[in-house]
């Protein structure tokens, strides 16, 4: 009876909230009234079943925080059960190697076309996964090094006629360089302001890109950028897509044995520890400032490699693609992986760039269910889809092996 | 010299209106140490709501005095409702997560509000109806200050001071005083912490709605995407001036519309919103704490 009342009460609360923005719709220019009401039920209806689902998952919530205190261990999510199991994990990794090596030969052109896309942001989501997943850097502006990435190569290739191979490596340096240009005059600042100048330096490169018309052809891009050519073979735009998916392959195995021997070298553990208490950390006598430098480089690096490559794919680039909202899809897909994990970050790709492809019905609102979702995740479900493991050591086993070892 | 005083006064305009919306930032800023990201979303909701009140009043025939004070007084109610709702939402159940939580939510709070107004009010520009009303002030300095600079640089002195004795003299800006310095021992004391809380996000954002509807009225046309980038400005006033700081936020917001009205008028019109980034970073290089910001205390 009360869980009624209260969802009633909310029903009626967000019938008024959309009220204005949704129920009505005024045309400026005929003077006329559009009134869309049953829009409004709608939002009613919907919200008096959803609170009710919010209050049980809140609760839930509540609970398992309980369970958490009194064991004192984070529970294990099935999923990470499941990887850990070296009996399911090897035979489910070679499945899926093999299916994405067949992949070109069972699915067409376009389904490529899709997962190079796919491929690219899962390795934008490890790179910022170093930024911000390890290091806690909250950074918004990843998108720029992206763009400097992919505007190096089409600039090099306008300018200099720079071929695809070379323009790899110097986009992934000038990515490197730019993520240092920036660390320098923030290595101060931590959280919120971090993320604010993030977002402006980002929102600074693409003004830039956009203004400076004689240089990059501001907003109306650069075209015929050429695809990447592997002497003198797969010509043709058929076997150059394909080229490029196994290319992407084999970027992104690179990208997941790179970053995994970062996350548990000396420097992942200085990011981490960083990420979890500064001073501490400090106190410990981490070089903060290199520490900190070294994971904006890193991270850019890796944004700045993958840009090449998605100018070379698109064959077009302009300062669209690169806008806030990029760097916040980037961020989702970090953040509702699970920051830190690299298998979630990379199935928080598949699943954030592949579903809306499928479901294009449904691309309008595809912007809306992302911002929902972060909030969704961050308050039900901040670890994310699969939590990162940390190694810990069981202080009651070592008490007991070092007990036996006594007597 | 005209053009001096034309670009002086634009920039007051602008400057005002920041302040505004700055204020907002600060306010919530200094009571839970959170940047409400979706902030520039309600200023953007609150000049949407004022538009379609005055859309649906017009075709009522009701007069045009009337229309302006109710437009205005629905676009405060809504902000100050959306605000709520979204601390309700997005912040409360995070008060006691890790610092990059509520940000995130923040973040997918304001890329969902974008959405929302964008898939029911269309993404193209609509146009705003003249709300303020036409008049000449000082007849030797028509030519550079119109009615609607006028009027927005009162109302928005007029609310900022309104604002001020608010915090200052009432019992609820005590609570909100007492709740910025400490919240646990403002608990302590007796203080209704999450109702000051509240107050705060409804407080700030009637402020950031005036602010829509002034600039929606003297700009005259406004889509879904208005609130970003105002949003990252008054931002950068905020922590221009000093994050936390009421005072700080106004001087923000003016230094920051001077500088953006000079630059864009004796440099280049191209860089407008350059200038504002590249002010917020300078400004975080030299003095992380603002210009009337006390530089924070570490807790450990």
């Amino acid at each position: 009876m009360e869980g009624l009342k209260k969802s009633l009460l909310v029903s009626v609360w967000f019938m008024f909230l959309v009220l204005p923005i949704m129920g009505v719709f005024v045309d400026s220019i005929g003077h006329v009234v559009i009134w869309r009401l049953e829009r409004v039920l709608y939002v009613g209806i919907c919200t008096f079943f959803l609170s009710y689902l919010w209050r049980f998952m809140i609760r839930k919530k509540e609970e398992g925080r309980k369970v958490d205190e009194e064991s004192g261990e984070e529970q294990e999510t099935v999923l990470s059960k499941i990887f850990d199991n070296p009996a399911v994990y090897y035979p489910l990794l070679a499945g899926i190697l093999i299916f994405a090596l067949a992949f070109p030969e069972l699915f067409s052109m376009y389904q490529v076309n899709i997962m190079i896309s796919a491929l690219i942001y899962v390795v934008l989501g490890l790179g910022l996964n170093i930024v911000v997943g390890l290091a806690g850097l909250l950074d918004l502006g990843y998108v720029a090094f992206y763009a400097v990435g992919a505007y190096s190569y089409a600039l090099m290739n306008l300018y200099w006629g720079v071929n695809f191979w070379f323009a790899l490596p110097i986009g992934a340096l000038l990515g490197a360089f730019c993520g240092i240009l920036l660390g320098f005059p923030v290595l101060r600042l931590r959280g919120d302001y971090l993320a604010i100048v993030t977002l402006g330096f980002g929102e600074i490169i693409r003004l830039i890109l956009e203004n400076w018309g004689d240089f990059t052809h501001g907003p109306s891009g650069i075209s015929n950028i050429p695809r990447p050519d592997f002497f003198g073979l797969f010509t043709g735009l058929s076997n150059s897509i394909h080229f490029m998916y196994y290319m992407m392959i084999v970027l992104v195995i690179f990208t997941i044995f790179i970053v995994n021997r970062l996350k548990n070298s000396r420097i992942g553990r200085a990011w981490q520890a960083l990420r979890e208490d500064e001073i501490a950390c400090q106190a410990m006598g981490i070089d903060k400032v290199k520490t900190k430098l070294m994971a904006f480089a890193l991270g850019a690096t890796w944004a700045g490699l993958v840009g090449v490559v998605f100018a070379a794919k698109t064959s077009f680039i302009n300062p669209a693609s690169f806008t806030f909202l990029e760097s916040a899809i980037i961020l989702s897909i970090v953040v509702l992986g699970g920051m830190g994990s690299i298998l979630g970050v990379i199935l928080g790709a598949l699943v954030l760039i592949l579903l809306p492809e499928y479901l294009r019905a449904f691309s309008e609102y595809r912007m809306l269910v992302f911002g929902a979702t972060m909030v969704l995740v961050m308050v039900f479900r901040p670890q994310g889809l699969i939590r990162d493991v940390r190694r810990k050591i069981d202080i009651k086993a070592v008490k007991k092996a070092l007990g036996e070892s006594n007597e | 010299m005209d053009y001096f005083w034309e670009l002086f006064f634009s920039g007051l305009t602008r400057g005002s209106i920041y302040a505004l919306i700055a204020l907002g930032y600060t306010m919530v800023y200094g009571i839970i140490e959170l940047i409400n990201f979706a902030h520039g979303e309600v200023y953007m909701i609150g000049a949407f709501v004022g538009m379609v009140v005055a859309g649906v009043l017009t075709s009522f025939g009701f007069p045009a005095m009337s229309i302006m004070v109710l437009a205005s007084m629905a676009a405060v109610v809504y902000a100050a409702a959306y605000g709520y709702t979204l601390e309700k939402i997005a912040y409360r159940p995070l008060r006691n997560a890790p610092r990059l939580s509520p940000l995130i939510s923040a973040i997918g709070m304001s890329i969902f509000l974008q959405n929302y107004v964008m898939l029911s009010q269309t993404s193209d520009f609509l146009s705003f109806p003249k709300l303020t009303p036409e008049f000449v002030f000082l007849e030797k300095y028509s030519s550079v200050i119109g009615s609607s600079d006028f009027l927005i640089i009162v109302v928005a002195a007029v609310v900022m001071i309104a604002l001020s004795l608010f915090i200052k003299f009432t019992r609820m800006g005590k609570a909100m005083r007492a709740t910025a310095q400490n919240r646990k021992m403002a608990m302590l004391v007796g203080v209704n912490v999450d109702q000051v809380i509240s107050a705060t996000f409804i407080i700030g954002s009637s402020l950031a709605a005036v602010g829509g509807v002034l600039i929606g009225s003297h700009i005259g046309q406004i889509n879904f995407f208005i609130g970003f980038i105002a949003g990252i400005k008054a931002f950068t006033a905020a922590v221009l001036g000093g994050i936390g700081s009421i005072p700080g936020a106004v001087l923000g917001g003016l230094i920051l519309g001077w500088t953006e009205s000079f630059c864009t008028g004796y440099v280049s019109s191209d860089y407008e919103d350059v200038f504002a980034f590249a002010l917020l970073v300078i400004i975080l290089i030299f003095r992380p704490s603002g210009l009337l910001g006390k530089a924070p205390v570490q807790k450990v």
